[in-house]
C-alpha cells in the first residue's frame, strides 16, 4: 500500500495543475485575441455604447409594442440569469395545463383577432429559461399586434422579421429561429 | 419523424462511424506507448514519473491495479469535497460564492469522482470559477482516464496469455490524460468558443435590459428561511427589475471534457440547454458526436489490441443497432406534441416544447437526450422531466440497459465485454460446449465476476428507490403528481447507480436525504463494478490462449451480434419491467383518458 500512496498524491497534485489550470488558462489566452467578443458573453450595446443585453440570453417582454420571447420559468424573475433552468413540469402536470392556458389568454387579449393556430415555443416555456429565440411562426403570430401598437406598415414589420430569421445552420442543424433581442431593439432604433 | 429528423440521425452515424476508427486507433498506440504522441510528450512524461517516484516499467497484478485506481479517485473526493468547503477563502471567486454545505460538498465529490455528475447544486449560484475549474474539471479529466483505463486493463486481460499482471495503472492514467483527452479538449473548446461558448474569469456582467421586469418576490422571514402562509404558499411581495445579471465564468474549456469524457456536469444549473455552454445547433451536434466519439472509438481500440479488428466491429454494430431504435423512439414521441395543450388552439405540428430550445427543437433534442443517456454522459440541453411518457421512458430505459451501449468511455465497453461474456456463456449452455471467448476459456470464477458486475447496478436502483418511495424525506423531493412523481425518484437512482447524471430534475435533490441516497448509488454503482471487472482481467490474463476449432462460436458475427443485443436487453428489461410498469407506462396510458 504504501507503493501506492506517494505516487499517487504526486500524480495526482501534478495532473491537477496540468488540466485545472494549465488546460484553462491557455485556453482562454487563445480564445481571447481571436474570439474576444464572444468569449466575453456575446454583449450587446445602445448607441451610447451602454450593455443592453446578450445576444445569446433572452430577455422578457410584455410591451405589445415588442415581441415576446419564449415563457421563462426561472425564479423569481423570469429570465434570471443567474438562476437558469426550465419549469420541469411533467406533461400532464395541472400545473403545466394552466400555466400555458394563461399564455394563451394573454396573448389572445393583446390581440383579439388574431385567428392563426397559436405556435407551441410561444406558450411553452424553455429549457434554459433564457431561450434567446422564438420560432419563425411564432414572430409572424405577432407581426400585426407590434405593427398596430406602433401604427407601422404590418408588411414593414414582416420584412424586419424576415431580416432577423436564421435559417437551419448550415442547413442541416437546428431549427429556423428569430432572436427576439436583437428583432426589438432594430425596432427601437437601437441597433448598433 | 420529419426529414429532418432522419436526415440528421443518418449524418449522425455516418460522421460517427468514420471517426471512430482513427481514434481507436490512435489510442490502442497511446495505450501501448507507441506513436508519434508518445514520442512527442515522452520527456515530459518522464519528468511526471520521476517527480512522483514511479516506475515507467512496473507491471500491477489486478489487484494492485485496483488499489491504484481506488485511491487516486478517493484523492478526487476529498479534493473536490475541500475545494467546495473552504471556496470563500480562495482566489477566483468574483462573485463571493460561500462554502458549499457538507452533504452537498459530499455528494458532488462522489459524483464528480464516479463520472456521474449527477448534481444537486445549481453552478451559477454555488460554486467559485477555481471549484469549477480546479475541483470539477479535473475530476472530468480523472473519471474518464479511469473508464478508459479499466476497459484497456480488461482487453490486456483478453489479449495477454499466463500473466500476472494487468499494466501498470499511473502510467495509464497518465498517457489517456496527456495524449488523449487534453488534446482534443484543447482544439474542442476554441470550437465551442468560436460559436458564442463564453471563456473568461470576469465578474458576473450587469446590463440593462429594454423592458421593466414586474415579477413576485418571495419574502424571507427573520430566519433567512421563505415566509408561507397558513396554507403553506410563499409569500410574495411584487418587485420590479430592470437588471439582467450574467453569469461568466471558463466555461468553453470545461464543457469540452464534460462531454468528451461523458461526464456531464454542466457549469449552469441548465446543463447544455444554456446558451452560454451550447450557443449553436452546430455546437449541439459536435457535443452529441464527442459524446460518442471515445465510447465509439474504444470498440476498434479493442479489435485491434485483441489482433482480430472484426471483434471491436462486432461490438461497435450491436451498440448501433440499439442506438439507432431508441433514437427512433424519442424523436417519433416528441414530436406528437401534447394532446392535453391542443385543446387551447396550439399548433400540434412543433411538437412538445415544454422544457425545449428554439434552436434545437424537436429532433436535436430528441437525439442528444438518446445519446446522453446512452452514454453515461448525463449533459442535457432539454429538460427530461417535461418529455413526454413514452419520450422520458427512453432515457430511462437506456440507463436501465446499464450503460453499455456506448456507455460511458471505457464504462461503456467494460460493461459491454461483460455481457458479451455472459451471452457466450449463455450460448454455451445451449449448446453444451465449454464457452470461450477471444481465445479465453471462460470459467467459474469469470462468471461470479461477471454475474456481481451485472446484478450490482440493478439492486442499488430498485432497493434505494423502494427506501425513498417508502420514506418521508423522499417523497418530500417529489415535484409532480401521480405516476410521474414516482418516475421522478426511479430517474434519480437508475441515474445514479449508472453513473449517467441527468435528472428529472423536477425532483428537489439537494437534502440530506437524497444527497446520501444517491452518493451511495454512484460510489458502489461505479466501483462496485470496476473491481470485479479487474479481477476478471487478472483472472482472463493468467489463462492459456487457446485456438478457436470447429467447435468455437464465431464472437465476430450476425449471430452473436443478435445474441448480444439480446443478452442486454433480457436481462436490462426483466430486472426493471415492473418499476416502469408503475412510471412511464401508467402515465402513457393516462394519456388516452384526455
Amino acid at each position: 500500500m504504501k507503493d501506492i500512496i506517494r505516487p499517487g498524491i504526486t500524480l495526482f497534485i501534478l495532473l491537477s495543475i496540468v488540466t485545472g489550470i494549465a488546460y484553462p488558462l491557455l485556453t482562454t489566452a487563445v480564445v481571447k485575441p481571436i474570439f474576444g467578443d464572444k468569449a466575453g458573453g456575446s454583449i450587446l450595446m445602445d448607441k451610447e455604447g451602454k450593455a443592453v443585453g446578450s445576444a445569446l440570453i433572452g430577455q422578457n417582454f410584455t410591451d405589445p409594442k415588442h415581441f415576446w420571447g419564449r415563457p421563462s420559468a426561472t425564479s423569481p424573475q423570469p429570465n434570471n440569469g443567474t438562476a437558469s433552468g426550465g419549469s420541469n413540469l411533467g406533461p400532464l402536470n395541472p400545473a403545466l395545463v394552466d400555466a400555458v392556458k394563461g399564455r394563451v389568454e394573454a396573448l389572445k387579449a393583446a390581440d383579439p383577432d388574431n385567428k392563426l393556430p397559436i405556435p407551441a415555443d410561444l406558450v411553452t416555456a424553455s429549457g434554459s429559461g433564457l431561450d434567446p429565440h422564438i420560432s419563425p411562426a411564432a414572430a409572424l403570430y405577432q407581426v400585426q399586434r407590434v405593427a398596430r401598437a406602433r401604427g407601422l406598415d404590418p408588411k414593414a414589420v414582416e420584412d424586419l422579421v424576415a431580416q432577423h430569421t436564421e435559417g437551419r445552420q448550415l442547413g442541416l442543424f437546428g431549427e429556423p429561429r428569430v432572436n427576439v433581442l436583437t428583432l426589438n431593439l432594430a425596432l427601437d432604433g437601437q441597433a448598433k | 419523424m420529419s426529414n429532418h429528423a432522419w436526415l440528421l440521425l443518418g449524418l449522425y452515424l455516418v460522421i460517427l462511424l468514420a471517426l471512430v476508427r482513427p481514434v481507436g486507433s490512435y489510442m490502442a498506440d497511446v495505450m501501448e506507448g507507441r506513436g508519434f504522441a508518445v514520442r512527442l510528450g515522452g520527456r515530459f512524461e518522464s519528468l511526471l514519473y520521476r517527480l512522483s517516484g514511479i516506475r515507467q516499467d512496473e507491471e500491477m497484478s489486478w489487484l494492485k491495479y485496483a488499489l491504484a485506481i481506488l485511491f487516486f479517485n478517493v484523492l478526487g473526493v476529498i479534493a473536490v469535497y475541500a475545494l467546495q468547503r473552504l471556496q470563500i477563502w480562495l482566489p477566483l471567486n468574483p462573485q463571493a460564492m460561500a462554502a458549499v454545505t457538507p452533504d452537498s460538498s459530499f455528494n458532488t465529490g462522489i459524483s464528480f469522482a464516479t463520472n456521474t455528475n449527477w448534481q444537486g447544486y445549481s453552478g451559477e449560484s454555488t460554486m467559485s470559477y477555481l471549484t469549477q475549474m480546479l475541483g470539477l474539471a479535473v475530476q472530468n479529466f480523472f473519471s474518464a482516464a479511469t473508464g478508459i483505463v479499466v476497459v484497456i486493463a480488461l482487453i490486456r486481460g483478453f489479449a495477454r496469455h499466463t500473466a500476472k499482471t494487468i499494466g501498470n495503472a499511473w502510467v495509464d492514467l497518465t498517457r489517456i490524460t496527456l495524449y488523449v483527452l487534453l488534446p482534443i479538449s484543447f482544439v474542442y473548446a476554441i470550437f465551442l468558443v468560436s460559436q458564442g461558448a463564453i471563456q473568461n474569469f470576469d465578474a458576473y456582467k450587469d446590463v440593462t435590459t429594454i423592458e421593466v421586469t414586474k415579477y413576485d418576490n418571495p419574502k424571507n422571514g427573520p430566519d433567512g428561511q421563505p415566509l408561507k402562509d397558513e396554507k403553506g404558499n410563499p409569500v410574495t411581495e411584487p418587485a420590479e427589475t430592470q437588471m439582467q445579471t450574467l453569469p461568466m465564468g471558463p466555461v468553453a474549456s470545461q464543457e469540452a471534457i464534460k462531454m468528451l469524457g461523458t461526464n456531464g456536469g454542466g457549469f449552469f444549473n441548465a446543463n447544455s440547454a444554456h446558451p452560454y455552454e451550447n450557443p449553436t445547433p452546430l455546437s449541439n451536434f459536435v457535443q452529441m458526436l464527442s459524446i460518442f466519439l471515445i465510447p465509439g472509438a474504444l470498440c476498434l481500440t479493442f479489435g485491434k489490441m485483441v489482433g482480430d479488428r472484426r471483434q471491436g466491429w462486432a461490438v461497435l454494430a450491436a451498440m448501433t443497432l440499439m442506438f439507432a431504435v431508441m433514437a427512433f423512439t424519442a424523436m417519433h414521441y416528441e414530436a406528437q406534441g401534447n394532446p392535453v395543450l391542443s385543446q387551447f388552439g396550439i399548433d400540434p405540428s412543433a411538437g412538445n416544447m415544454e422544457g425545449k430550445e428554439t434552436r434545437f427543437g424537436i429532433a436535436d433534442s430528441g437525439l442528444f437526450a438518446t445519446i446522453t443517456t446512452l452514454a453515461s454522459c448525463g449533459a442535457v440541453n432539454g429538460m427530461h422531466d417535461s418529455f413526454m411518457p413514452m419520450g422520458g421512458f427512453v432515457p430511462l430505459w437506456n440507463m436501465m440497459l446499464g450503460e453499455v451501449v456506448f456507455g460511458g468511455v471505457g464504462s461503456g465497453l467494460y460493461g459491454m465485454l461483460v455481457f458479451a461474456v455472459m451471452a457466450v456463456f449463455i450460448a454455451g449452455l445451449m449448446i453444451g460446449r465449454t464457452p470461450e471467448y477471444i481465445g479465453k476459456k471462460i470459467e467459474a470464477y469469470d462468471m461470479k465476476m461477471v454475474s456481481i458486475a451485472i446484478l450490482v447496478t440493478p439492486i442499488l436502483v430498485l432497493a434505494l428507490t423502494a427506501v425513498a418511495v417508502m420514506s418521508a424525506d423522499g417523497i418530500a423531493g417529489v415535484a409532480n403528481p401521480g405516476a410521474h412523481g414516482f418516475s421522478e425518484i426511479l430517474y434519480a437512482f437508475t441515474s445514479a447507480a449508472n453513473n449517467n447524471g441527468s435528472a428529472f430534475a423536477g425532483l428537489s435533490a439537494n437534502t440530506p436525504f437524497y444527497n446520501v441516497m444517491t452518493a451511495i448509488g454512484m460510489w458502489f454503482g461505479r466501483f462496485g463494478v470496476i473491481v470485479p471487472v479487474l479481477a476478471l482481467a487478472g483472472a482472463l490474463a493468467a489463462k492459456k490462449r487457446i485456438t478457436a476449432s470447429a467447435g468455437t462460436m464465431p464472437t465476430h458475427g450476425p449471430l452473436f451480434v443478435v445474441l448480444l443485443i439480446g443478452t442486454v436487453v433480457l436481462v436490462g428489461a426483466l430486472n426493471y419491467v415492473p418499476a416502469l410498469a408503475l412510471g412511464p407506462v401508467i402515465e402513457h396510458l393516462t394519456l388516452f383518458a384526455h
